[in-house]
């Protein structure tokens, strides 16, 4: 008898624990998570080891405009995430670096740009990046504790 | 009491189904004529096929595997193609602005079976392994289709040098 009440508590234990889980998922994936941001490319405005509350609402309806700050999958390695600023949207006429002219951003396609413009991976060396890369947009900066700042466009 | 047990069921119960769709997969119905003849032979049926999230959880792909992704050009489309060619393989292409493209790091080459019927990498260059969706596993309905498809490349499209 004890053993079935074990069992049972048990059930009742990991049934919960999966319940939550699952409603972090939900949360994480479909309305906003925390994000630690490492690297030189966004500074001044973000500095390493900054984090940032994101959120995932307005990349999903396509919201997203000049001047917002995103996290989105590094087209070169889908498992590393990139923090950059958009610069332009499809149409816009862009400056690359390489090749260095001109060109119009392709539907579909966003310009990627880090604030730190001399030490920055960005769309000057890869080229406009596909929209179904974003993930999510900065909405402000939440630690370190004295810098908290909105980061909304 | 009725309606707030329905609450109740529907706010633990939609996080749950939701997160089994992501993480494990989803059937969804095939469009388009552009994997004929392995998807919708003929164009009055439509096929529906299991899509796998778990077998790219880690954006592992092979050459030959069926996968959906999200259009380069419209975020909002899902595509489904054939993975011709990985990261480094050297692709013969067909009607791209280049006859012979190297695939560089983090990119596939995807292609519709239908040749010349199909809006694919032929278009719109090498895609970022990031839009990688689901691998579609096996055709679910109708039952007279029911089969597990293969990862096979034709004989013609085989990359024209493999990276590893």
């Amino acid at each position: 008898m004890t053993f079935m009440n074990f069992f049972g508590k048990t059930c009742g234990f990991i049934g919960y624990a999966l319940q939550y889980a699952c409603i972090t998922h939900c949360t994480f994936e479909y309305i906003g998570d925390f994000v630690m941001c490492s690297g030189p490319s966004m500074e001044p405005t973000l500095e390493s080891n900054n984090i940032l509350l994101t959120e995932h609402i307005s990349p999903r309806l396509q919201k997203l405009r000049r001047g917002d700050i995103i996290i989105a999958k590094s087209p070169s390695n889908p498992r590393q995430n990139i923090c950059k600023r958009i610069k332009g949207l499809p149409g816009d006429k862009v400056r690359g670096n390489f090749p260095k002219r001109s060109q119009v951003v392709p539907r579909g396609h966003v310009w990627l740009e880090g604030d730190n413009s001399s030490n920055s991976a960005d769309s000057r060396i890869y080229g406009p990046v596909p929209a179904g890369l974003i993930r999510s947009r900065v909405v402000c900066r939440v630690w370190p504790l004295d810098k908290i700042t909105s980061l909304a466009a | 009491m009725w309606l707030k047990s329905v609450c109740k069921s529907l706010v633990f119960g939609l996080p749950i189904g939701v997160t089994i769709l992501d993480t494990v997969g989803y059937v969804a119905r095939v469009e388009g004529i552009s994997m004929q003849p392995v998807l919708n032979p003929e164009s009055m049926n439509t096929d529906y096929v299991f899509l796998s999230r778990w077998a790219v959880r880690d954006y592992h792909v092979k050459r030959g595997d069926v996968i959906s992704l999200m259009s380069p050009k419209d975020p909002n489309q899902k595509i489904i193609k054939r993975v011709v060619a990985l990261q480094g393989d050297v692709v013969s292409t067909l009607g791209y602005k280049n006859q012979y493209v190297k695939i560089p790091e983090g990119h596939c080459w995807v292609e519709g079976d239908h040749t010349g019927h199909t809006l694919d990498s032929n278009t719109f260059g090498p895609v970022s392994l990031g839009l990688v969706n689901a691998r579609a596993v096996c055709i679910v309905w109708p039952p007279s289709r029911w089969q597990s498809l293969q990862a096979k490349l034709p004989e013609n499209r085989q990359p024209v040098s493999t990276a590893i």
